[in-house]
């Protein structure tokens, strides 16, 4: 109890920094308004003016008015987000509650259940300020503190966010929640690697620490940039590209979070895994899933809700969100298939494990490239994902021995690091790729002739890098910090009877 | 009196009670067992994990009947558990002392 007293302050203490930074309340609205409406206005006028020049006509044109968001794009949003929650709770809660022993069926249910809910809060707390502000390469600011900034009451007027076409917005509120789904599924993702031994209240304070301090800051290096209706002028490019998150001013693709959800929490995982150490006879006992049935459900509706996640990152409900969408659906059959045809080979059976998890890892490598490549690359990066996490949860996992119970780092982070590399070869449009935006202020995208292959890889690379070096370092430090405080693990004894009765005073199965 | 319990093929139940109902026996008790014989367990495969499973799911029936058709009880098993292959399981047989009907305190013969 005293622990989670511990956990409580600390949120306390983050909520007083909130409130001392929403001081700042009365210039956010207007920076708020002036970022999301005059931008694209001074974006149109300017184009207009140009025109007019050319045309030696008439100097001055009423500003246009701001763009509306189109409610197509705004109910595609809305419902993606809702799928996204659903890959969390019940989705992921029942993938990997299936894989724990019985005895501890309820506690990683309820450690998703409840770090689900607890990342939500911090995200509108203070998460999606640090991620999706204007801030430095690495932070973002603290205008949004509260959601401050993103609904004027008084006036009845919603903020706007930018989309990647110029002059298509969505309501900022429809932005901050979708990507809410994002940070809390992350966070959750983690738990898988030291299942069946943490602390709940550790669990708590350490993804408290690691969403602040990893997700956060991966976040705003990957996905924040000024929008494309900021791009007006080729002279303003470099001074708004400065602006932009480190990864996403190298050039880094990823469309919907190789790097900053899956190779983030792989790793997190895997360091959690060595710092905890195995769980009490591993290795000697058995420690088989409790019921394949319910991560089969899990799976399924992981694979459902993922295109709420890959297709909804087109952000609008256009083109590129049906080829997210295709793309999604075809990567994760082919792992299915690939998966479990390497196990018929390398171990005799093909198991339903393995179709569940090969689902999982087709899903995990398609999520950087959805929208970043075509449907051609979906059939390479599925059927690889599947042959590498098969790899990665046996061979590399007896390389690694960690004992990472449900392979957060053999599915996540290596079927996002491989995800993520394959999205540098086929974006290329000579591999029948996309492309991508080469000209944000013309919207010009690059040629199959001017694309590098192995510049892009190197620029993937170094993307990985980083957030695998970041999440580590954090991660180990965050877990070192939560041990001092707390303590990570649950005591011997309450390990052997199970942490459904000893942490939760519940069973999940009653004889 | 005796005390039949028989340990038989999980799928194999229902032909056993049918045979047991045919040849007059009121009640039997059936409960889920595990264990392990001649038949050996197996192995299973949780993506880099192999566990040896020792112990098969089978199926324990017990049966109080007079003496006097122990014979009929123990062949009406025998045949319908029977499958010709390892792992059909065994009959063990045990003298019973005494049987109370808890309802009526009826005891022994008049009991089962």
């Amino acid at each position: 109890m005293k622990k989670l007293i511990a956990v409580l302050s600390m949120l306390a203490l983050f909520a007083v920094a909130g409130g001392a930074g929403a001081q700042d309340k009365d210039k956010a609205p207007e920076k708020a308004a002036a970022e999301a409406k005059a931008e694209p206005a001074k974006a149109e006028a300017k184009a207009d003016a140009k025109k007019e020049e050319a045309k030696g006509e008439e100097k001055k044109e009423e500003a246009k008015p701001a763009p509306t968001p189109n409610k197509g794009d705004v109910a595609w949003m809305l419902t993606s987000t809702a799928l996204v929650l659903m890959m969390s709770v019940p989705a992921l809660a029942l993938f990997y509650g299936g894989m724990v022993r019985s005895k501890n069926a309820l506690s990683m249910m309820m450690q998703v259940f409840v770090v689900f809910s607890l990342v939500t809060v911090l995200w509108c707390i203070y998460g999606y300020s640090l991620a999706f502000t204007e801030g430095n390469a690495y932070f973002g600011g603290f205008d949004r503190l509260f959601l401050n900034g993103t609904f004027d009451a008084a006036k009845g007027e919603f903020a706007m966010a930018a989309t990647f076409s110029k002059g298509v917005v969505i309501p900022e509120l429809v932005f901050v929640v979708f990507q809410a789904t994002f940070a809390a599924i992350t966070c959750c993702l983690v738990l898988g690697a030291f299942a069946e031994r943490a602390k709940f209240s550790a669990v708590l304070l350490f993804i408290t620490l690691w969403f602040t301090f990893s997700y956060a800051p991966i976040a705003h290096m990957v996905w924040f940039w000024m929008g494309p209706d900021a791009y007006t002028d080729p002279k303003l490019v470099d001074e708004l590209t400065a602006k932009a998150g480190l990864i996403w001013q190298w050039g880094a693709l990823d469309f919907a979070g190789g790097t900053v959800v899956h190779i983030n929490s792989g790793v997190a995982g895997l360091v959690g895994a060595y710092v905890m150490g195995k769980r009490i006879g591993y290795g000697k006992e058995a420690m088989a899933p409790h019921n394949v049935t319910l991560t089969m459900i899990g799976a399924a509706l992981l694979w459902t809700g993922w295109f709420g996640f890959n297709a909804g990152s087109a952000l609008e409900a256009n083109g590129t969100a049906a080829l997210a969408f295709v793309n999604t659906y075809l990567a994760t059959a082919c792992a299915v298939l690939s998966w479990i045809l390497g196990e018929a080979i390398f171990k005799g059976k093909p198991s339903m494990l393995g179709a569940a998890s090969g689902a999982v890892a087709g899903l995990v490598a398609i999520t950087p490239a959805a929208g970043n490549v075509g449907v051609g690359g979906a059939f390479v990066i599925g059927l690889g994902a599947g042959l590498v996490c098969l790899w990665g949860v046996n061979g590399l996992k007896k390389l690694l021995g960690a004992d990472d119970s449900l392979d957060v780092f053999g599915v996540h982070a290596l079927g996002g690091i491989f995800g993520a590399l394959m999205t540098g070869i086929f974006n290329s449009p000579s591999l029948g790729g996309p492309g991508y935006v080469a000209d944000w202020v013309t919207g010009k995208v690059i040629t199959a002739a001017e694309y590098s292959i192995s510049g892009q890889l190197w620029i993937q690379f170094k993307g990985v890098a980083l957030t695998f070096v970041w999440s580590a370092v954090v991660a180990f430090i965050c877990y070192k910090i939560v041990d001092l405080i707390i303590g990570l693990r649950v005591p011997e004894e309450e390990e052997r009877e199970g942490l459904d009765v000893t942490s939760h005073g519940e069973a999940a199965y009653r004889m | 009196m005796k005390l039949v319990t028989a340990i038989i093929k999980p799928f194999k139940l229902d032909e056993v009670r049918e045979a047991l109902s045919g040849i007059g026996v009121q009640g039997i008790t059936v409960t889920e067992v595990k264990g392990f014989g001649r038949q050996k367990g197996h192995t299973e495969l949780y993506r880099g994990a192999e566990y040896v499973v020792d112990f098969l799911p089978k199926v324990k029936i017990e049966a109080a009947v007079k003496t006097d058709m122990l014979d009929r009880v123990l062949e009406a098993i025998e045949k319908a558990a029977n499958t010709g292959k390892i792992g059909d399981g065994k009959i063990f047989v045990f003298d019973l002392e005494k049987v109370v009907r808890i309802r009526t305190g009826e005891t022994d013969a008049a009991a089962i």
